[in-house]
């Protein structure tokens, strides 16, 4: 049973067809990677899911319940958590507040005046946002500001915050971009220790050794229409992907 | 009740604070501010400024409109003097339950827009209150002459207590105590501290954690989880109560409220107090608030004829050349000397006066500078 179903998603922006006719199954408790050229539509697709954006016509729907017309904060306490292309995090915040933000979300809701209590420093969140740091390997800087950190470390931060969240359905945009060739191999096997614990995830990503080494399915996005869908063997020898990726030289 | 959930470091700090404001007379003596009227004003203003920090320091939601629910609060007071008693407790109560509803109004709509926006729209809702308090509510706001008590006020819960103020027109007071004087400031002192601890608890608080966040990354915070704009009007409203809680003890100290009290110019003052104090830091907006109304209070006494004084060592020529560029910068023309102190405090301490202690503090244990010390984040445009 599918996840995440999107139909027929249509979306413009003035005289620009940016997703045309969009249709994707994403199956629960795998791994879906989308992959296109520059301009294909992939983040476009992505703030359609999140509420950032509203298609024009067509449907998502995640676990049967319709996304289309939720604020982004209803649909990330649905169980959808997001990592951004460029690092949305509090950079003026410590890390690890910037982790146990997201936690406190988790466990409060949409808002909660929580104003008496202070936060405790070596409570169970605390204690759950620390070992968070430590899976992405930033627990030694738990104190420092986010906003200093690399942009790699930025990226894993990210990941941290939503990973706390433990959520259902994880989008990942460009997860490995700037990162080290070592950060990014560290980067995929904490991937797949997450696809293991059975969340769904859908990653975009040019980097094809990180594709490669983590889809169970891709999905080729070029012109915003979805050209190939398959297992990650038989899409190296599309010739339509290799088409639209001007020969696939690095395919 | 407290004693397990606030730490050591924080139970010292209020402590200080406590012992600080308490021994206020004695401490400001020496620089000539050991008065009450004065140290009412500190006190007053201070916790203007504690709420507006709540806003401003936490959300980064610049208000320019805070002077709206001083004055609200302050002919809350008066008309509770008039209806009800002369006793401050029902005063403020109600002054702070009005400014808090005004406010929960204006950031309705406010806080439907951010940035220079929500500035623009706070500006314009408190220059509406101030010209409508001049026009047309003038039966309630007594229009330019300010609301003032009148020897027939009915006073209701005074007389049913058989309180007879006889023949003179009354002033506040605390079951006989008169709310003049130190007595006046000790009332008020009272309420900065516990306008500080409340915000203290706020900030230590995963509430304030979230207003932080609101600041830090509103976008973020959407895509957490978390409706941002609730936790945005919540702490507009706490700011309000607080102004609105000022307004009360203006009136408690001084029994009549005038329209000027909510003019931009008033806004804009407690943006002063707290930027200069240190935005976002928890002390500094209390310092702010004081040293505005120290130098205000100094400066604005100065007159020429004080100021020959000080020259009159110089030759004749250049004591009349002195004394006129300085007489621009004192009387009627302090706010000069304002505007150059607070130039000076943004281009060289962006934290305000609380990171120039950081900075102190750290000179003398020889660490190397953290910018992250004393909790000081650097201004952010405001959100």
């Amino acid at each position: 049973m599918s996840a995440l179903s999107v139909k027929n998603v249509n979306k413009r922006f003035g005289g620009l067809k940016a997703l045309d006719n969009v249709n994707l199954e994403i199956d629960g408790g795998t791994v879906h990677a989308i992959i296109g050229p520059n301009g294909a539509g992939k983040s476009t697709l992505l703030n359609c899911f999140i509420g950032r954006l509203e298609p024009d016509t067509g449907s998502v729907t995640f676990n049967g319940q319709s996304l289309l017309g939720m604020a982004p904060h209803e649909i990330n306490q649905a169980g959808v958590s997001r990592v951004f292309q460029t690092p949305e995090i509090f950079g003026d915040l410590s890390l690890i507040d910037n982790v146990m933000i997201p936690s406190f979300a988790r466990r409060d809701g949409a808002f909660k005046i929580n104003a008496w209590t202070p936060v405790r420093r070596n409570g169970p969140m605390a204690e759950k946002a620390m070992s968070m740091l430590e899976d992405v390997g930033l627990a030694a800087k738990a104190d420092e500001t986010a906003g200093h950190l690399s942009r790699g470390d930025k990226r894993r931060l990210e990941l941290a915050m939503c990973l706390v969240q433990d959520p259902k359905l994880l989008l990942l945009d460009e997860p490995t971009a700037g990162m080290a060739r070592a950060d990014t191999n560290n980067t995929i096997d904490l991937m797949k220790t997450i696809a293991q614990r059975g969340v769904t995830m859908v990653v975009i990503e040019h980097d094809m050794h990180v594709v490669f080494s983590l889809a169970e399915k891709i999905s080729v996005l070029a012109q915003g229409t979805v050209i190939a869908e398959d297992t990650p063997a038989n899409i190296k020898g599309n010739p339509k992907v290799q088409e639209a990726y001007l020969g696939g030289a690095h395919l | 009740m407290f004693a397990n959930t606030i730490s050591k470091k924080d139970l010292a700090l209020l402590a200080v604070f406590t012992a600080a404001v308490l021994a206020g007379p004695i401490i400001l003596k020496p620089i000539g501010a050991g008065y009450p009227d004065l140290l009412q004003k500190f006190a007053i203003y201070g916790i203007f400024a504690l709420g507006f920090n709540i806003l401003f320091g936490l959300t980064g939601y610049l208000s320019f409109g805070h002077a709206a629910f001083l004055g609200v609060g302050s002919y809350t007071a008066v008309w509770t003097f008039k209806l009800l008693s002369m006793n401050p407790i029902p005063a403020i109560i109600l002054a702070t339950i009005a400014g808090g509803l005004f406010s929960a109004l204006i950031g309705f709509i406010s806080l439907r827009r951010s940035g220079i926006y929500f500035s623009i729209l706070t500006l314009a809702f408190a220059q509406m209150s101030y010209n409508l308090a001049y026009s047309v509510l003038t039966p309630i706001t007594n229009g330019e002459t300010g609301l003032q008590l009148t020897q027939s006020d009915p006073r209701a819960l005074d007389v049913a207590f058989g309180r007879d103020y006889g023949a003179v027109l009354p002033v506040s007071d605390l079951f006989g105590m008169e709310m003049q004087g130190y007595p006046g400031f000790y009332f008020c002192a009272v309420m900065l501290i516990v306008c500080f601890f409340i915000s203290m608890r706020i900030y230590r608080s995963p509430f304030g954690m979230m207003l932080r966040a609101v600041k830090s990354n509103q976008n973020r915070l959407n895509f957490t989880g978390v409706h941002t704009r609730p936790y945005a009007l919540t702490a507009f409203i706490i700011s309000g109560m607080y102004a609105g809680l000022a307004g009360g003890l203006l009136a408690v100290t001084d029994p009549l409220a005038g329209a000027e009290r909510m003019q931009w110019t008033a806004s804009g003052e407690v943006v002063l107090m707290t930027i200069l104090g240190g935005a976002g830091t928890l002390l500094g907006p209390v310092i702010g608030a004081g040293a505005i109304k120290y130098f205000e209070n100094i400066f604005s006494a100065f007159n020429d004829g004080i100021l020959m004084k000080i020259f009159s060592f110089l030759p004749e020529v250049l004591q009349h050349l002195a004394v006129s560029i300085s007489s621009l910068f004192v009387g009627e023309g302090w706010h000069l000397t304002l505007g150059a102190l607070f130039m000076v405090i943004v281009i060289f301490l962006p934290g305000g006066l609380m990171e120039g202690v950081t900075r102190l503090s750290n000179l003398f244990r020889k660490q190397p500078p953290d910018d992250r010390a004393g909790g000081t984040p650097h201004p952010a445009p405001a959100e």
